[in-house]
């Protein structure tokens, strides 16, 4: 049975499909009974008596000002909110394709550039099925009461129609905001990819992900963003940890990073490693990629705040900020203690300023973000030169450093730095113990990621094997999993 | 006949190809090599991970020539490549036994 499972990798992927699509014909068939049964909300309000002058100013005035404009226009998406939302949810994609594909493609030798993009494509797929099967419902739906996993309710995408889902944004179609959060379902398992990169099976990459994706990355993102979740300290009131996290810092950086580190000590290092040099092939890749993921998190961070509102103004100025600062930070770092700043050395603190704001770029002044942004490079930078060749493990393209790290030195840095000036959803309560609610929230996230990761990768090690063999690996990945050489002369 | 092989820095190529047109020396091969000698190479660092790399780019010109021009071109190669730092290069001088130009069938140092 095992051997079979070996000879044929592509087994568990055919066989997942195949059973999500079975079960699509008879959600949808619900979807479209319930379709019937109650009236459309654009029907409900014809019906109703016309409202007053005042109400329907009223009504406008909300959309204007991002508030609860359902007495005069139920059920209706704002035309602003909703177009930045598009966007945005552009961007986000445009982080992982090409972003961070490339990103990190540059970062591998030349040999196993294919596999890396082949990943983040792959990923890119699998995880849109996962989320429009099952994955938008366990994250935003509430009918399990519970705060740990969302609901069915959404399953198939069930109900997800333009219509605003009020329990998120007043303003954007609710399609439009499950596109929004699938694209970072897309890019925090792509992220994990770079501990890993030159020596895992494409096979065994699919199916980490996708067992990851129920046991980590879906309880994560409904305890910190859901309506009842465990860790929603903005819009839970029973939140048994008030924490904090505006664009997911934890969510979606620790949970990758900390998990990066558990897959690659498992994995274990490259054939090769501290013997032979694995040099980055292009670190012109690398910096188009850089860029891609810069502007792309102005998506990603301006975007959370699911509206284009003040809040989303000052997570734009934060952003920006933080990771210029951050940039500069680290090529001054490799100035001052190795006497030259590199293009690798600014691409990464560009990455780590964006990472560290992430969590705090709706909650933080830009004062607070410029103080975000050299921290963001110190302390990733010392991890990357200093900790982990001590270390000895080979997380190949420093997820782990810049992502794990970040990730937690930004939901630290948000319980400190944030303030209600910025964003009037804070509440005192919240605030007065922040910082050892955004602790409480660390341990819980880091415990998660790496229990859960640790078991998934180790029931895999048994079932399928992790790595390719030892021929395969030095020949490359891109021809032995896609069958393709990435330049060809 | 003699057969002179220079190892050179790779900026060094225009000045040497120039040297030994002006000796009337009117062929030439050049090839890109990577080598190292006293000078060693150098150390690239990314992020965490320091590699050394042993082989520098060098040009390596090799010229064919009679008896009589060799101690003229050698002397226009060694003044054209110096610049006094280490990695410099070298010259070597090879004895030829024969030479034949394929278009026309010509031998020896008519054919060169």
């Amino acid at each position: 049975m095992l051997n079979a499972l070996r000879r044929l990798p592509g087994l568990p992927f055919a066989a997942l499909l195949t059973a999500v699509l079975c079960f699509a014909p008879c959600a949808t068939q619900a979807q479209q009974n319930a379709g019937t049964a109650a009236p459309s909300p654009a029907a409900q309000a014809a019906a109703k008596p016309a409202a007053s002058l005042e109400d329907r100013v009223a009504g406008l005035e909300a959309y204007i000002n991002n508030a609860d404009g359902t007495k005069t226009l139920p059920g209706v998406p704002g035309p602003g909110h909703n177009a930045w939302m598009m966007t945005s949810s552009a961007l986000v994609l445009f982080m992982t394709l090409p972003g961070l594909a490339l990103f990190y493609g540059g970062l591998v030798r030349r040999k196993n550039v294919l596999s890396v993009l082949a990943q983040c494509l792959g990923i890119a797929g699998l995880v849109a099925v996962l989320w429009w099967a099952f994955g938008y419902s366990l994250v935003f739906g509430k009918n399990f009461n519970s705060p740990f996993l969302g609901g069915s309710e959404f399953f198939f995408f069930n109900g997800v129609d333009s219509t605003p889902n009020t329990d998120y944004a007043f303003w954007v179609s609710q399609n439009v905001y499950a596109m929004f959060q699938l694209m970072f379902a897309i890019i925090t398992p792509a992220l994990i990819v770079g501990a890993i990169a030159e020596r895992m099976k494409f096979s065994a990459v699919m199916v980490f992900v996708g067992c990851w994706m129920f046991l980590v990355y879906f309880p994560m993102a409904h305890m910190i963003w859901g309506i009842s979740g465990f860790m929603n300290g903005i819009f839970n009131a029973n939140a048994g940890i008030k924490a904090i996290d505006f664009a997911g810092g934890t969510v979606v950086h620790m949970t990758s990073g900390w998990s990066a580190l558990v897959l690659c000590f498992i994995v274990g290092p490259r054939i090769g490693f501290k013997r032979e040099p694995m040099p980055p092939h292009s670190l012109v890749l690398t910096m188009i990629g850089t860029g891609m993921l810069w502007v792309g998190w102005y998506g990603f961070n301006a975007g959370s705040a699911v509206a284009a509102d003040v809040i989303a103004a000052n997570a734009f100025t934060t952003t920006t900020l933080a990771t210029a600062v951050a940039a500069f930070t680290w090529g001054v770092l490799e100035k001052l203690l190795r006497g030259k700043a590199s293009v690798l050395g600014f691409c990464t603190g560009a990455v780590a300023g964006l990472v560290v704001i992430t969590p705090a770029c709706g909650f933080v002044n830009a004062n607070g973000a410029v103080i975000i942004g050299v921290l963001a490079a110190a302390l990733p930078y010392i991890t990357v030169s200093a900790l982990k060749p001590r270390l000895g493990y080979d997380d190949a393209l420093d997820t782990f450093g810049v992502h794990g790290v970040g990730g937690t030195l930004g939901a630290l840095m948000t319980g400190i730095l944030a303030t209600k000036q910025v964003n009037g959803n804070l509440k005192d309560e919240v605030l007065g113990r922040l910082f050892m609610s955004q602790v409480s929230a660390v341990i819980v996230t880091l415990v998660l990621a790496t229990v859960a990761t640790a078991v998934i990768a180790f029931a895999l090690k048994a079932i399928l094997g992790l790595r390719p063999t030892a021929e395969i690996e030095s020949n490359g990945l891109d021809l032995a999993d896609h069958g393709e050489e990435a330049y060809i002369s | 006949m003699k057969k002179i092989e220079a190892i050179i820095k790779p900026f060094k190529l225009e000045e040497v190809k120039e040297a030994l047109s002006d000796l009337g020396i009117e062929g030439m091969t050049v090839t890109e090599v990577k080598g190292f000698g006293r000078q060693k190479g150098h150390t690239e660092i990314y992020r965490g991970s320091e590699y050394t790399v042993d082989f520098l780019p060098k040009i390596k010109i090799e010229v064919v020539l009679a008896d009589s021009m060799v101690d003229a071109a050698t002397g226009a190669v060694v003044k054209a490549a110096k610049t006094g730092k280490i990695g410099d290069g070298k010259v070597f001088v090879y004895a030829i036994e024969e030479a034949i130009r394929i278009r026309t069938d010509e031998t020896g140092e008519k054919a060169i």
